[in-house]
């Protein structure tokens, strides 16, 4: 005897739905704007033959050594083939902030009010880690 | 046959993959790229990209996440520092939770009532972890990574998962976050009905299990598991799915930190998380004919050996 698969709740589904056109639109730009990077269309910050003489350094001495903008520094360099590629990233990043707040009105239309304050307080958490105000700069 | 073949290969890949990371021509490779090497500026991540595609299969072959095995292994046989490493490890573990997410989510194996309490807790303690894990000298994130990983290879070997555990009675706080729900289980057709209990004691490991992910970067599915279905109750399916999604919202808040700290270079990130994700697809349809019992003690013998190395390479080995 086989039963119906009971279904998922609502809130669920609009946030599977969300992530799911998220996360892959975001890996498809990942991999257009490494295209871009790598064959050269656009000009690269760190010149792409010298990236690997910083890999192997710890991140404060990078950040010093290249120039690198900590925080949100690098939206201003989007124009760079190497900097570009952090579209697709902040976009993975970035989806579970916009699953959360689109599911929110869902709990508030149930009065579900634990579930208002958990899904507040996770975005206000996401939103503090990607401020770029959390930081000792690296050792 | 198939079977037999697809087992033969995959054994004699990860011997393969052992020998060529301990041979002197690796270590050589590796010196010279820290030393500024001559070599063209592909050459590492093409190598990164197929290691990736590798460890992609293998993870799916042994029920393990990819940041698990991709950091211990990568920052002890790659020229790449730890902090870059750790970054990518997160986004990798990112990638690959967010890929799976909606499918479970849909089919009720992950459920939003049981991940969101945790994933609070977890996801906070991620953003202390990375802090921490980038404010303390490498060496002893190294030592710590290490041990860490030595540690989820004798855990792995040795916790007895339970597909069902018998919850009685639910307690006062899962009852009151309304932690309950049910899936359908394909292969027997039957609704497998779930709730919680230890809802506390589990809310509170998860503070150490969101440091732990975000300190060494690591996806925590080893960790997540566990006190899901052993502690609060809930069936394996649905901790294995919940554990999976779970790390879309943890890996991202500590994800953050190391972004924002500089720790992503594109050209190490795209090929690790592009070859570990195709690995993935790849080794999802060598599951079919794989024999996943021997795939996992070979992940054991790999993660006890990248623990190991990691340790060496704190202690100065």
């Amino acid at each position: 005897m086989t039963f119906e698969a009971p279904k998922a709740p609502a809130e669920q589904i609009t946030y599977a739905n969300l992530l799911f056109y998220g996360s892959w639109g975001a890996i498809a730009i990942l991999m257009i704007t490494f295209f871009l990077y790598v064959t050269g269309v656009f000009e690269s910050y760190i010149p792409i033959n010298e990236v690997s003489q910083y890999w192997s350094m710890p991140v404060g001495q990078y950040v010093r050594e290249a120039n690198i903008p900590i925080g949100w520094g690098w939206a201003t360099l989007l124009g760079n083939g190497d900097f570009l590629n952090f579209i697709g990233i902040v976009l993975l990043a970035g989806m579970t902030i916009v699953c959360f707040l689109v599911i929110l009105p869902y709990y508030v239309k149930q009065k579900d009010i634990a579930f208002v304050v958990l899904v507040i307080l996770e975005v206000l958490v996401l939103c503090l880690g990607a401020s770029g105000l959390l930081g000792t700069g690296g050792h | 046959m198939l079977r037999h073949g697809c087992r033969a290969l995959t054994v004699k890949a990860v011997f393969l993959f052992l020998w060529l990371v301990s041979s002197p021509a690796w270590a050589t490779a590796e010196a010279s790229a820290i030393e500024g090497s001559q070599r063209p500026w592909w050459f590492w991540p093409i190598i990164l990209f197929f290691f990736c595609f590798a460890l992609g299969i293998l993870a799916v072959l042994a029920g393990v996440g990819g940041g698990v095995l991709y950091v211990p292994l990568v920052s002890g046989f790659f020229p790449f520092h730890l902090d870059f490493v750790r970054g990518t490890g997160l986004l990798v573990a990112l990638a690959g939770a967010l890929a799976a997410g909606p499918g479970l989510l849909k089919r009720n194996f992950a459920n939003l009532r049981l991940a969101l309490p945790v994933a609070l807790i977890a996801s906070s303690c991620a953003i202390v972890g990375a802090l921490l894990g980038l404010a303390l000298p490498t060496n002893i994130i190294q030592i710590a990574l290490g041990a860490t990983i030595i540690f989820i290879a004798l855990l792995i070997t040795f916790s007895k998962n339970v597909e069902r555990p018998v919850v009685e009675k639910q307690d006062g706080i899962g009852g009151a976050l309304k932690m309950a729900g049910a899936y359908l289980e394909p292969s027997t057709g039957e609704i497998i009905e779930w709730k919680t209990h230890r809802t506390l004691p589990g809310l509170l490991l998860f503070i150490v299990i969101g440091v732990m992910a975000g300190m060494f970067g690591l996806g925590a599915g080893w960790a997540n598991v566990p006190v899901l279905n052993l502690l609060m109750g809930a069936p394996l399916k649905l901790s294995v799915g919940t554990s999976k999604f779970l790390l879309s919202i943890t890996d991202t808040s500590a994800a953050w930190i190391y972004l924002n700290q500089g720790c992503v270079i594109p050209l190490m990130a795209v090929p690790s998380i592009v070859g570990l994700m195709l690995g993935s697809f790849v080794g999802v349809r060598i599951l079919a004919v794989a024999k996943p019992k021997v795939i996992r003690y070979i992940v054991i013998v790999v993660l006890l050996f990248a623990g190991g190395k990691a340790l060496m390479k704190g202690l100065g080995i």
